[in-house]
């Protein structure tokens, strides 16, 4: 890509909403990532790529620093994470969220203004007014007061989702939204991402379908441990060669699995 | 006489509102723990105050005092941060690591206790049970009143713990439900952690004397994960939970009282029996749950299992009716075709007949305009998906009746709808029989 965004001026460094330099990640001294560098344009909806056990979770999370690295620097927007937590979103991957927690869509969207409104301030009507409003953008709003468990797969995603938009954050850092989601569940999340952009917002998306990199994303990592390639979806993205590894999707297979699943939550 | 108690407000009174302040303060934290899958670490913070109990004794030399209510804290949540160190060391999980750590702990406070036992007023029968029985005894003057000791003290850390709750409600959830978000908000959710577990220190010394340890380890996690049962709503469960300790702590005491003169011996420890009537509470919310109990679980499956055998029902009358066999079958011959019990038959033809799907003349069970469509719907979504399995999926040929057959009952008309597109609406399944076209409602498109 355009190596002038690098290091070679500080103004130019600030833009950038992820610069990731020689960065590797270990469980027990085993490598999971190792030696991603990575510079992210601002204002581009990136797509992560890349097989199962490719270390694209463990990328994400060594950003917002949920798990140790073993080298590397991180910066976000020219400055350490810690620094610019505010400006960080993350959409966690649907199997690390606890379901049957007891609270229902709306709390789960409020829990993203928990920062604007403080320590042991109380949760307002505005701010549940905004949180309604983000539901509604994702089409969710006849479902606020359901328990999360009782959502399907689709919605249990519109509602991370809504969350992620009342952050207001300037990059947003997803895992897997895609996944096992219906047909307007998508459609909704890829018009949320391009509102995203069109206001200049970077989103970086771990993605599985590869028929869709291409319409979704401007710019794609492919990551199998390592970067395999990253750049704009034009130039490295080869649908052919993906196509090989990856193989078709059944996704009418992952529908009734999500109608079985579903019906037996309720029992 | 079943209930023979004498009750005495002076005595009991008290006994009783200390079990509920007990249970209560303990009750309020315990609601975070069970939901951060965390309960172990309250009994494990419970159990190892010990060590620190008994150092301080050792260097102050007093009882009640200020020293030994910090260095049994520090012990505390020195517990849970030893957990913490110890699973991050090596391949031991958390559960191992809160063994290691609360049994060593506890075990050293043991020791401890036993060692200085002569020169100590702490016996370890009372670690156990503590003496809530005695709890009247020890009173401090309050406004010219007096009141015990430990109903003062426990008190103190009901106040505590409901501020505690009701301050950092919004924190406690979100550190809670997603530790991820709590941090990248600003609100750590390790420090979060800590404090909850300081708290769950300072109330398990609190509760220490007067009711003992088995009390505390049961309060913290049975009436929340009792309450958890009951409810889906956090602000229920929590106030549901106070509800369960002050009931459980009632029963106890009462039961304490009442249930050995059944069997002729004298009355036993309340704190125990505080903990068995906790015990007994779960039990029914586990039986009784709205939602995730026994007995609702168990009519919910019966009820799935009889309308997929009613689908059965109706799906072997239309293949029936396709290969132009007998369209009419007999109660026992239903039973012997699908591998059904009689009386899943019987209920399954009464509902039937009830929705007007199928007719009974003589025991002779045949379809309606109305069951033929049901029917008809079950064996295309069976055979689309038979084609859908072959051809997309790439099932192998013995698989696809069993895939299908579990299927069908899930499918709806989008889903068949979506399946008919994706194969270009096929006429026919794998083994060639034909695909039967649905009927269009009345004023649906498509």
């Amino acid at each position: 890509m355009n190596n002038t965004l690098s290091e070679s001026s500080a103004t130019a460094t600030k833009a950038i909403p992820l610069s990731i330099d020689d960065l590797t990640v270990a469980y027990h001294r085993k490598p999971v990532i190792w030696d991603v560098s990575l510079d992210l344009p601002a204002g581009s909806l990136v797509g992560v790529v890349g097989p199962n056990g490719a270390g694209k979770s463990t990328l994400l999370k060594a950003v917002m620093d949920l798990i140790p690295r073993a080298s590397g620097r991180i910066k976000v927007f020219g400055e350490s994470y810690a620094d610019n937590r505010g400006r960080v979103g993350y959409v966690p991957q649907r199997e690390s969220v606890d379901w049957d927690f007891p609270v229902d869509a709306l709390d789960v969207v409020t829990m993203g203004l928990y920062r604007e409104i403080g320590w042991c301030f109380p949760v307002r009507k505005k701010h549940r007014q905004a949180a309604m409003e983000a539901l509604r953008r994702v089409g969710m709003a006849d479902l606020a007061n359901r328990q999360i468990s009782q959502l399907s797969g689709g919605q249990q995603q519109r509602t991370f989702l809504a969350r992620a938009l009342v952050q207001d954050a300037d990059l947003y850092l997803m895992d897997e939204p895609f996944a096992a989601v219906d047909a307007s569940t998508e459609r909704a999340i890829v018009d949320v991402l391009r509102d995203m952009r069109a206001r200049g917002k970077t989103a970086v998306v771990i993605h599985h379908d590869l028929q869709t990199v291409a319409e979704y994303f401007d710019y794609v990592v492919l990551l199998n441990m390592r970067v395999v390639a990253h750049g704009s979806v034009k130039d490295v993205f080869t649908p052919e060669n993906l196509q090989k590894t990856y193989g078709g999707r059944l996704t009418l297979l992952d529908e009734v699995t999500e109608a079985m699943r579903h019906q037996r939550r309720k029992l | 006489m079943i209930f023979a108690i004498s009750w005495n407000w002076s005595l009991d009174g008290w006994i009783v509102l200390a079990g509920i302040l007990a249970a209560v303060s303990a009750a309020l934290l315990g609601n975070f723990l069970v939901l951060r899958r965390m309960s172990m670490l309250g009994d494990a913070i419970s159990h190892s105050v010990l060590p620190g109990l008994a150092a301080a004794f050792f260097i102050s030399g007093t009882r009640n005092s200020f020293p030994m209510f910090i260095g049994a804290v520090f012990v505390g949540v020195l517990t849970a941060y030893l957990t913490q160190w110890i699973r991050g060391m090596g391949k031991v999980d958390e559960g191992a690591s809160m063994g290691v750590v609360f049994t060593s702990l506890f075990a050293l406070g043991l020791v401890l206790i036993v060692q200085g036992a002569d020169r100590v007023d702490l016996d370890p029968g009372c670690v156990l049970y503590g003496a809530i029985e005695q709890t009247p005894l020890d009173q401090v003057q309050l406004g010219g009143v007096g009141v015990p000791r430990a109903v003062v003290t426990l008190g103190i850390v009901t106040a505590i713990n409901t501020l505690f709750v009701l301050l950092f409600y919004k924190e406690l959830k979100l550190s809670s439900f997603d530790p991820a978000l709590s941090t990248s908000s600003g609100l750590s959710a390790g420090l979060m952690h800590y404090l909850l577990m300081t708290l769950v220190a300072i109330t398990a010394v609190a509760s220490f004397e007067s009711v003992g340890n088995i009390l505390v380890v049961a309060m913290l996690v049975v009436p929340p994960a009792s309450a958890y049962m009951l409810t889906d709503r956090l602000p229920v469960m929590i106030g549901l939970s106070v509800a369960l300790a002050t009931l459980a702590a009632v029963l106890g005491h009462l039961g304490a009282m009442a249930v050995p003169a059944w069997f002729g011996f004298e009355s036993t420890t309340t704190a125990g029996m505080m903990a068995v009537a906790s015990g007994l509470i779960m039990l029914l919310a586990l039986a009784f749950a709205p939602r995730h109990g026994i007995v609702v679980k168990w009519c919910n499956q019966r009820w799935l299992a009889i309308s997929i055998l009613c689908d059965d029902i109706v799906a072997l009358l239309y293949r029936r009716e396709e290969r132009q066999l007998p369209c009419v079958v007999l109660e026992n011959e239903l039973c012997r075709e699908l591998q059904a019990g009689t009386w899943s038959i019987y209920f399954s033809l009464v509902w039937l007949q009830q929705r007007g799907e199928t007719t009974d003349a003589n025991q002779q069970i045949a379809l309606t305009e109305k069951g033929r469509d049901r029917a008809r719907n079950l064996v295309r979504s069976h055979r689309l998906w038979e084609n859908y399995l072959a051809s997309q999926a790439m099932v192998d040929g013995n698989r696809l009746h069993g895939l299908a057959e579990r299927f069908e009952h899930f499918t709806g008309r989008e889903l068949r709808e979506q399946l008919d597109k994706e194969m270009d609406a096929p006429s026919h399944d794998p083994h060639g029989s034909v695909i039967p076209v649905e009927k269009r409602e009345e004023g649906t498109s498509l």
